[in-house]
Parts: structure tokens; sequence; C-alpha cells
């Protein structure tokens, strides 16, 4: 079975390739990418010029809810999210309910989403049993039943000796630790950025230095044992300056920014629908040189992924008052248009760096398989329409959860197609 | 804008008036004036000055705002609330004979919603009512005891009254209501 | 009255006559003039509060629901001798005693409210924003009795108005306001109402009870009680909670009391015409000396009774606008 992608410009960084290429697909992998493929024999795909032909997405931060929470999302409902926004492949986080502690719920998840049969889920197991924070989980089982990372997300990883354990023991296995890095005493009950905003709102602040606190702690651990630790939703400026310290200092640090971080700040809180939920979540947005921050994180490489943080919540959970409200929003369906109109579109790094960001530097983070087209290799492929003027409509999205903040953005730059394994999982309706 | 009083006639009727309350009351024994805001009031403290000239006499007199006694209030769809001002009857209005004062007479629902505000004032012993200008046209069984002026209209004018206390003149003026600033309230 | 004294009618605020919003959830968002027109109104509406019979027929066949998520005797009391006598049928739903406890939720709670349609709902709750998710699950008008730590609007009118009685203004007056500025509604709500009518507004309390960013609020601060009274002609003390020394803001409330307590010495510094306030309820020995609560220069009493008349005026001009509106988005 042959697939010809004929007329695309193909964007490989981890090749350093592009320019304009037909990629020829067969048995499911990619077999040739070269100039002026003949089309016999092949299942054609005419791409309009410029359209952009890229090693599948990979969004090594989501929520996908089961088990234990499938009124938010299932790995069904979740994988099909993924390939409509463009992700061949996903890391889950482990907090389900159960928490993904041990190598049967790791199993459990597999088996889901090979029944689902779209996107690749690769789990990340808890550091800790229950993400308690007390004791140190089967690392090694549970990479052994497929984990490619562990985390205690939804929390910081308890305690500093824990972490200093987790990164020896995770570096044995030659694993990262990936933090969800906040300062619970400084975090406490807090639900906004502590700034004028939560202020004049009455809500409770987080500060920034909640954030980079935990990041400095990290850091310093993973230069302690020589082990690598990734940094989640990064969203402060005080982080980013940590982060940049340690990778000059030769530290195996990496870091992810969500899009509505670099995006969206607190001002946003005071807005026309005045406490908006969707407008929750941990991290939270924070304030304008925060922001920039991590624009500028983004364009200079100091950031090495744009991660979404994808977190389904249903409409009941978060009609609710602000305080109470679960903190979270959707990604998976809304990165591709904001990372283009927002990041290449406004000049801010051109398409090359958009990819990387999105497919090749999370393959590497997490050691996954994909994010590159080399022969041979799986055909996990996204066509992106630059130029598609859309507009985000949860009404017509594949999760279940219709949680954000950009319903109603006009956004420029489309998934056209995606293809998992050569075979086409998405495709865009005219 | 036909003039029906000039500075003049309205004097001359607040004297006629103040003669005849004197006459059917025989004297100002128990009597108090309460003036209907917002041009009750002034006509209220002029008949009273009247009075006193004449009889030589104080007549307590207090001034009534009706607005939170409309039948009106808050049915109107369109339009703002209207804005209220403070009441003052410094007295005791029980077993007074209470001499509502006002400055036109109309519909007389304006003379309803004020006969309900006095009567949680306490319990006068009689209430009579004095208008400067009866204009016909009403939509309630209310008459007035003293009448400045009797002036037939029509229910495309309205009277306005305008006194010096408020308006730098004294007149009575019939203007019809398609002409600018002749905005009318129902009284 | 005397018959030959000029004329003086009451001022009618310059060129407003209704209130914009349908809903009173907050200062944020009102502008001077519909300050001025609630202030106005709740003048005439203080004079039924003097009368034998306390009582105008103004809302009748209007209902109105108190809803409180957060136990409150003033408050309600006040909100409900206000609808009383207006004659508005009122029903105060106290939480602790409805099905609330019982796990249902806010929305919930308001739906099943709304089916006995109210004109307009009288809430308090914890949450910071309560009222305005009530503005967009709801069709009643809806009034902010206090919401978490965000505003508590009446308060703020029921403070302006009596501090207007006595000063005869509030542009270029010296308010200082002291205590535990970052969890008060009070504060808030006072803040943007004292700064939209010109006055200068001083704020005094621990650098732990400051609220974040305080600098864009429009005010001076300081950690000196001295130098906040200096010169006052209004010192409103805000309580200060036992709770606050768990989360490390105060070591005690005896050394708050020593460092922020307002004392008859403390106030000699002020204005000799200088009124004090508390929205109460007061904490004695804590943030205000008794002898200052019950002295001479104490408004607290007026502040109560004054509260009655503010809350008619607000519900008489809320009651007034058309209910036809379409919901909020």
């Amino acid at each position: 079975m042959k697939v010809l992608l004929k007329g695309g410009r193909v964007i490989d960084p981890s090749a350093g390739r592009d320019g304009e290429f037909d990629v020829l697909i067969d048995e499911g992998r990619v077999a040739l990418i070269d100039r002026d493929l003949p089309r016999d024999g092949c299942e054609v795909f005419e791409l309009k010029k410029g359209w952009i032909v890229a090693p599948g997405l990979i969004d090594i931060h989501v929520h996908l809810r089961e088990p234990g929470q499938e009124h938010k999302e299932t790995i069904a409902s979740g994988a099909a999210a993924a390939v409509a926004g463009g992700f061949t492949a996903l890391a889950c986080m482990p907090n389900t309910e159960p928490v993904n502690d041990h190598a049967g719920i790791t199993q459990f998840i597999l088996k889901k989403a090979a029944e689902a049969n779209l996107a690749r889920v690769y789990p990340i197991g808890a550091v800790s049993l229950g993400s308690k924070g007390e004791q140190l989980a089967e690392l090694g089982e549970q990479k052994s039943a497929g984990c490619v990372a562990f985390s205690d997300d939804g929390k910081p990883v308890a305690t500093a000796l824990l972490m200093r354990r987790a990164l020896e023991y995770a570096g044995m296995l030659g694993m990262p630790i990936v933090d969800h890095c906040e300062d619970p005493s400084l975090k406490a009950d807090g639900v906004a950025h502590e700034g004028f905003y939560a202020s004049a709102l009455g809500l409770r602040g987080i500060p920034g230095v909640a954030e980079s606190l935990m990041v400095e702690r990290d850091v310093s651990l993973a230069e302690l044992t020589g082990a690598h630790v990734h940094i989640c939703h990064m969203s402060a400026r005080q982080s980013l300056r940590a982060v940049r310290a340690g990778k000059e200092r030769g530290v195996r640090v990496t870091c992810e920014v969500a899009p509505h971080h670099f995006i969206l700040t607190d001002e946003a809180l005071d807005g026309p629908i005045k406490y908006d939920t969707n407008l929750k979540m941990n991290p939270p947005l924070r304030e304008g040189a925060d922001r920039d921050a991590m624009l500028e994180g983004i364009a200079d490489g100091t950031v090495d992924v744009i991660a979404t943080d994808h977190a389904p919540h249903h409409a009941d959970e978060k009609m609710v008052e602000f305080d109470r409200a679960p903190f979270g929003i959707t990604g998976l369906e809304t990165a591709v248009p904001l990372v283009f109109d927002r990041l290449v579109h406004a000049g801010r790094i051109g398409v090359v760096r958009a990819i990387e960001l999105l497919s090749t530097n999370p393959a590497r983070v997490l050691n996954l398989p994909g994010g590159s087209l080399a022969d041979g290799s799986p055909a996990d492929v996204v066509v992106i329409d630059p130029e598609r003027r859309t507009t985000v409509d949860v009404a017509r999205q594949q999760s279940k959860s219709k949680n954000t903040p950009f319903q109603g953005w006009d956004l420029r730059g489309a998934v056209a197609f995606t293809l998992v394994g050569g075979r086409v999982v998405h495709r865009l309706n005219s | 804008m036909p003039e029906v009083m000039d500075a003049d006639r309205m004097s001359r009727a607040l004297t006629r008036i103040a003669h005849e309350i004197l006459e059917r009351n025989r004297g100002l024994h128990e009597l108090a004036l309460v003036g209907i805001r917002t041009r009750g009031v002034p006509i209220a403290r002029r008949l009273a000055r009247a009075l006193k000239e004449i009889n030589g006499e104080d007549v307590p007199t207090g001034a009534l705002d009706i607005t939170l006694y409309r039948d009106d209030l808050m049915r109107t769809a369109v339009g703002p609330q209207p804005v209220i001002r403070r009441t003052e009857i410094p007295f005791s209005i029980d077993d007074r004979k209470i001499l509502l004062v006002d400055d036109v007479l109309y519909t007389g629902r304006t003379i309803r919603a004020a006969l309900d505000a006095l009567i949680d004032f306490g319990r006068p012993r009689a209430i009579q009512l004095v208008v400067l200008v009866d204009r016909g046209h009403r939509e309630l069984p209310i008459k007035a005891d003293y009448v400045g002026k009797n002036v037939p209209t029509s229910l495309r004018e309205s009277v306005q009254v305008r006194l010096q206390e408020i308006d730098r003149i004294d007149e009575v003026v019939i203007e019809s209501i398609d002409q600018p600033g002749s905005a009318e309230v129902k009284s | 009255m005397n018959v030959d004294a000029p004329v003086t009618e009451t001022p009618v605020t310059a060129g407003i006559k209704e209130l914009k919003s349908r809903h009173l959830l907050g200062i944020a968002g009102l502008e001077a003039a519909e300050i001025s027109l609630i202030l106005d109104t709740a003048e005439a509406m203080k004079e039924i509060g003097n009368r034998a019979i306390k009582k105008v027929p103004a809302l009748r066949g209007r209902t109105v629901v108190n809803l409180f998520f957060e136990p409150s005797t003033r408050t309600r009391t006040s909100f409900e001798i206000a609808e009383k006598r207006l004659s508005a049928d009122t029903l105060s739903i106290a939480t602790a005693t409805s099905s609330v406890t019982k796990g249902e939720s806010l929305i919930d709670t308001v739906r099943n409210i709304e089916a006995m349609s109210p004109d307009m709902i009288v809430m308090r709750h914890a949450s910071s924003g309560a009222p305005h998710l009530l503005t967009r699950i709801g069709r009643a008008a809806v009034i902010n009795a206090g919401d978490g730590m965000h505003e508590h609007p009446t308060q703020a009118l029921l403070d302006a108005f009596t501090i207007r009685e006595h000063k005869g203004r509030l542009a270029g007056l010296k308010v200082a306001i002291v205590g535990d500025l970052l969890h008060s509604r009070v504060l808030r709500s006072n803040v943007l109402l004292l700064r939209t009518m010109g006055a200068d507004v001083c704020l005094c309390g621990p650098a732990t009870l400051m609220p974040p960013a305080v600098g864009r609020f429009g005010v001076s601060t300081t950690s000196s009680i001295d130098e906040a009274v200096e010169g006052a002609d209004v010192v409103m003390m805000l309580r200060i909670q036992q709770e606050r020394m768990h989360g490390h803001f105060i070591p005690s409330l005896r050394e708050y009391f020593a460092l922020f307590g307002l004392t008859p010495e403390r106030l000699r510094r002020a204005r000799a015409d200088v009124i004090v306030m508390h929205p109460g309820p007061m904490n004695r020995g804590v943030e205000i000396d008794s002898e200052v609560a019950d002295g001479p220069y104490s408004v607290i009493l007026e502040q109560v009774s004054n509260g009655v008349a503010v809350r008619m005026a607000v519900l008489y001009l809320l009651a007034g606008r058309d209910s036809a509106e379409p919901i909020d988005a």
C-alpha cells in the first residue's frame, strides 16, 4: 500500500531538511523523500503550495483521564482529539483514578490506546505510590510495562530527598523525571497569579516564585545527580532564568511551555466574562513580563518543547465558583492554530522552529520514537495548511470536554491531514 | 403658548383661597398645610404667608414627596425611575385638618398617592385639597375644595405652572404636547 | 418649617436618573454620578425610618430572596428590613439549613430558587465572583452582599453616606483605612468608591496583609498607624481575625493591637472633627480601643442605621429597571 504526499514543503529539523519534496510512504513507513516522485501505484495526496509536511506532532503533556474520570475524557476520545490537532503521539500523565503507579495500569492504558488505533500513547508513570510523595514507586517495573518517564504531575515531587533519589534511580534506567514545579506552602490555596488582577478581583494569589523556587531545586538536584529533569508547563520568568542558568552550566534540564502561557496574561481575568473558570489553570496565567519571557525563551532556544497540558474537565465541574473550579483547559485541538497564528505569523519564530518545538524536541526530550521523517521510520506525518483561517469551535472538537478560553478565536493555521503509520486518521473538512 | 394666569392673577387667586380657607374652617385652629413636591411646596408656603397676614397666626407647613406611592411606579417599562426627594413633615398630623396643596389637578392620581402617604403618617381629622389650577380629565373620583382657576384643556395640551421660587417667574401657561420641552407627567 | 426661609430643594443629581446595570455586583463599574444617585436616593429613604409607619408601597408585589451562604446577622437583617420597608415580599435562605449542605451546587440552588420567580436575589458568598456567576445562570437581578475577598458594595455605599452626612462631601477628604487589608472586601469596595469620588486614601496595615500590587489601587500606603491617622478626616478600622495567626500573617493579636490598634492617643493625631468608622463586627481591644469605639468621634452605630436607607435606595433603583433584559452571556 503506497501513499504519496505530493507538492508540500517538507520540514524535518532532525534531518536538517526544509524544501519542496514529495514523500513516499510504503507499508506504513517513510520510504523515500525526493522531488518529482512518480504517482503510479500510489494513493496520491496533492498538496497545495506552501502546505507543510512534517513529522507527526508529539504532545508530551496530556491528561487522558482514563481510568477513573471518563466523563471528562477517555483514552479513545483523547487520542481522537490528538490526531485532530495534528498530534500522532502523546504522553499521558499518571494522575488518573487510580494513579498510574504500577504496571497493570500502564498495560490497561496501552490496551485502550491500541483499541482506539489513532494517536500513539506513551504513559508517564508516577514517581511515588499514589503520587503521595512518600514511597518511591516501582520505576523499573513501570518502565518494562511501557512508561517513558516519571512524574507526580498535579503535584511536585514532594521532597528534595525524594526528588534526588528519583533522579538517581530513573537516571539509572535512562529515564527523565518530569516535574510539576510548585512550592506547596507558597501556592497554598491560591487560584490565580499573585498580581494586580487577582488582588483587585479578590482571588488568592500564587506568586511566580512558587514555581521558580521548585525549578531551582530541581535544577540543582539534576546537577547533583547528573540525571535529566524536565520542567512541566513553565510559566514564570524566574523559572526561565533558572533553566537558562542550569543549561549554561551543563545541567541536563529541559522545559516545556503551554500555548496559553505564551499568549494570555492575568489581564484576561478582567475580561467581559468576569471570573471565567476557563481562565483557571495551574500554573496560572501570569503577568505580561512572564508571558514575554516565555516568548523570549521560545525564540532563543531555552524552551525545548511546546506541550499543551491538555486538561479536560466536564462543563458541570467548571460551571461553579472560581475558587471551587478544577484547574485546567483543553489544548490538543487548539495548539497548531495558536502556534502558527501567534508565533509563526506573528514573526516570533520560523516554521522550522515551530516543528522543532512540537515534534522534534518532544521526541528527543522523552526519547520517543518519532519526531522525524527518517527513511524506514513509521510514517507518522502531519500536513499543515499554514494559511487556512479557522474559528475555534468547541462544538466541532473531538475532545469530550469544552473547557477552553479560545472559543471563537479566529486563527490562521490548521491541520490538513494527520497520518499515523501511513494511515490517514484525520482530515480537515473543507 | 397662551398665558392663562400672570403673576398678579396668581397672587390674587391665592389671597382669595386663603380667605375661603378661613371662612370654611372658621379660623386656623388645628390646620396644617402640606405641599406636594415639587411645585405644591412653594404654593403652600405662600398660602401660609397669606393666612398669617390675614389672621396673624403661623400655620405649620410641610412638604410631601409622593414618588414611592405612585401607581405607575415600576410599571412603565420604558424610562428611568423618578427621582425621590425628602418628605419633611415636622409636626404630627394626627387630629389635624390637613390642607393638601398642589399646582395642577388633572387625573387625580397624584392626590390619591398623597392621601395614601398622609395616612401612613398618621390619622388626620380631615383632608382638604387646594390646587392652583384644575384642568379637568379626572380618572379617579377626586375633587378639589379650593381652586385658583378652572382651565379647560384638551388631552393634547399640558398646563405648566411656573413659580418665582423655582422657575424665576410666576405664570401659568398652556402648552401643546407636540412642542419640544412640554414633557408631561400626569397628575 | 419657617415659611419665610428661602427654598432649598434637595439637589437633583445632575443628568442621571437611573443606574446603568441591572445588577449591583460591585463598586467597580459604577460612575461617580451613579454613586451620587444612590446616596441622594438614600437620603430620601432615611426619612422613612423616622416615621411612625415605616413603610412605603414602592416594591409591593416584588419578591426578593436573600441568599446568604455565609453567616451574617447584621447585613442580612439590614436587607430584610430595607425590603420590608419597601413592601417587598422577602425570603431569607441561610444555607446552614438548606440543601446546600447536602452538596447541592450553586447552580442547582439558584435554579430551584429561580423557579419561584424572584425579582431580585441578594447574595452573600464565600467565593469571590459568585454573584457574577449568578448573573450568568439566573434571570433575577443580583445584589452582591459580599463575595469572598472581592467586594461589599452596599457597605461602601453606606460608609460613603455616613461620611457625606458628617462632612458634606467626599472629594478631597483624607481617609485612612487600617486593618487586614488583604482579605477585606470592604476595603476593595471602599477604595474604589472613595477614589471615584475624589477622596485621598491611605491604607495602613502589616506588610503581610497588604494586597499585592496595591500601588496600582491609587492609594498611599504605610505600616505606621501614626502616619496614617495624621490629619485624617476619616479613620476606618477593619477587622483583624484570630485565624490570621495561622498562615503567619501576624504573630499575635496582642502585638497587632500594640502596632496597629486605634487608641485615643493615636486618634489625637487626626483632625479635630475626625470621624471613626468600622463595618463591624468589632474586636474591641484588637483593632480598636473600646474608648474610641464608644467615644464621641465614633459613628459606628450610625453606619448600621444608614445601612437600611442605603439598601432601600439600591433595591428601589434596581427594581425599577426593565426586568425583561436578556441574561448576560
